[in-house]
């Protein structure tokens, strides 16, 4: 067995038994821990495949920003553990006949699997030589994709627009902080000197 | 068989070397740093153990280790243990990247910046987990705090990585420094072309690495310690041990972005001789210690400042200057000057 494939069955068995334990984990923020674990090998992975691109902006992105949020968010919610397991019997033949359901199906697409010959084609396509992978993807990215590439940038900003819409308030009452203001006084502005004589007062 | 066990003993034997020299460096930074934070105070710092106090850090590292260990009740036991050896283990997996002479690095990645950048990102998770699993108020404000700046300023270090990386034409750490090697020495290197990228790197660096005027992560006037108020001993060393590890690794980061790397600033004969190294470490020194002057001269932000110098004014400038620095280099290569 060479050293690679011994690394493929370590991140493979790592990531299984992580993605396992983020179903079954009692602890939520455990869960996001565990996914956060599943992200990091399947990473690994993509380092053994040669795609090292891949694998350092899936741990930028996802470990790096997506989790972070994600964990931020389970660290505060406020959860009964004891009273979330109650409800497990209860929804136990709704949930596993939806698993079963999936799983025929996926069973289904992969006997009758064949793959189209043009979708073939372009993964035997190999970089050219003295060019890295990411030079290799730019070159494709920008040029012959450069409309599906923007496209999806635009999804991204309407999701984004759209979370800002829901959540965005104009409170009446609220102070806020203008900073160009703040940095615009000056000593005769917000200073006043006055004499206190002594009895009298200002 | 025997031939990939030599190549991993040889991986292996070069980690450990630059793990050493890294602790033994990072051991006098810890020592610079209360130094010079004392002589901008006129304090004389630390003194008794040793000559000049040289010792002071392995005393200090020695008095950690032989400390009780004290897991609060409440805590959450496993994630509590883990977070400190998540912050080290991040914190010196970058350093498997650096190059601090031409080649002289234990992975000469393709991909080096990027890694760089994803382990510095994932740094935040000793900070959240540390601070979540203490089960304490103060933690737990300090781990919702960090999560949000480290996040924030990553962003904008991200776009001014991809600045240098535009003019370098490389992902690759030991290139980026090649690309800055010219005739004009210390004038060709990037922080002049770039210079208003340079500074905000230099100050999202801060941010990143929770160093004063930013360590609200720690404030220790609201705080008390921030995330590391329940650790004590060996993991607390761990914390200490990660954090002024990331520090010496955005020193040196800044040093191979901007200023060179490991090339002589005057790059004609006498000072050519001068072995890469040596120029690396100076010009690392020389950015930590303007991070220990900043920690001693300026007052710390407040938090809502903080986050508007992250979004409103860091991500605008270098959102923009990605886009004038894409321009320049496009213009110069249809005139033909590049």
């Amino acid at each position: 067995m060479s050293v690679a494939a011994a690394f493929f069955y370590l991140f493979s068995a790592i990531m299984i038994a992580s993605a396992f334990m983020v179903i079954a984990a009692r602890n939520p923020v455990h869960s996001v821990l565990f996914l956060i674990l599943a992200f990091v090998n399947a990473s690994g992975l993509f380092l053994l495949l040669g795609a090292e691109f891949v694998a350092m902006i899936l741990v930028v992105v996802y470990v790096g920003a997506v989790a972070v949020l994600f964990l931020f968010v389970v660290m505060m919610l406020d959860v009964d553990f004891a009273e979330l397991r109650q409800g497990f019997l209860q929804y136990l033949p709704l949930g596993s006949m939806i698993g079963i359901v999936v799983a025929i199906e996926l069973v289904l697409v992969m006997v009758g699997w064949t793959q189209a010959d043009a979708a073939i084609a372009p993964a035997g396509a190999t970089v050219q030589a003295g060019v890295t992978n990411t030079e290799a993807l730019g070159l494709v990215l920008y040029t012959k994709y450069v409309y599906l590439f923007q496209a999806s940038g635009l999804v991204l900003l309407t999701a984004m627009i759209g979370a800002i819409v829901l959540t965005l308030r104009h409170k009446p009452d609220v102070k806020r902080q203008v900073i160009a203001d703040q940095n615009a006084r000056t000593r005769a502005g917000a200073i006043e000197l006055k004499k206190a004589p002594s009895r009298a007062g200002v | 068989m025997s031939d990939w066990m030599l190549s991993l003993l040889i991986m292996l034997g070069k980690s450990l070397l630059v793990l050493a020299a890294l602790l033994i460096y990072v051991a006098y930074i810890l020592y610079a740093d209360r130094k010079i934070w004392a002589a901008v105070q006129l304090r004389r710092g630390p003194n008794v153990v040793g000559p000049w106090g040289l010792l002071q850090s392995f005393a200090d590292m020695l008095k950690f280790v032989l400390k009780e260990p004290i897991i609060p009740a409440g805590a959450n036991k496993g994630v509590f243990l883990l977070a400190p050896f998540i912050t080290g283990m991040l914190a010196l997996a970058a350093w498997a990247a650096i190059p601090v002479a031409d080649g002289w690095a234990v992975a000469n990645l393709n991909v080096g910046i990027l890694y760089i950048f994803a382990i510095s990102s994932l740094g935040v998770y000793g900070v959240i987990m540390g601070g979540w699993a203490s089960n304490s108020k103060y933690p737990f404000l300090s781990a919702l705090r960090s999560a949000a700046q480290m996040v924030s300023y990553e962003v904008s270090i991200g776009f001014v990585i991809i600045t240098v990386l535009l003019c370098a034409g490389s992902l690759n750490l030991n290139d980026i420094v090649m690309a800055q090697d010219s005739k004009y020495g210390l004038f060709g290197w990037y922080w002049l072309p770039l210079f208003p990228m340079f500074i905000i790197f230099f100050i999202s660096a801060l941010a990143e690495t929770n160093r004063p005027p930013f360590d609200l992560v720690e404030a220790e006037s609201e705080l008390v310690a921030g995330f590391m108020v329940e650790y004590s001993s060996t993991p607390y060393m761990m914390f200490m041990l990660g954090e002024y590890v990331a520090i010496v690794t955005m020193c040196a980061l800044t040093t191979i972005l901007f200023l060179g790397g490991w090339l002589s600033p005057i790059p004609y004969a006498p000072f050519t001789y001068v072995p890469g190294i040596i120029w690396f470490v100076l010009k690392s020194t020389l950015v930590f210690f303007m991070f220990a002057m900043v920690k001693a001269f300026v007052p710390r932000y407040r938090y809502d400042q903080l986050m508007r110098l992250g979004w409103k004014v860091f991500l605008p400038i270098s959102l923009v200057m990605v886009v004038v620095v894409a321009g320049v280099l496009q213009y110069a290569i249809q005139m033909g000057w590049r």
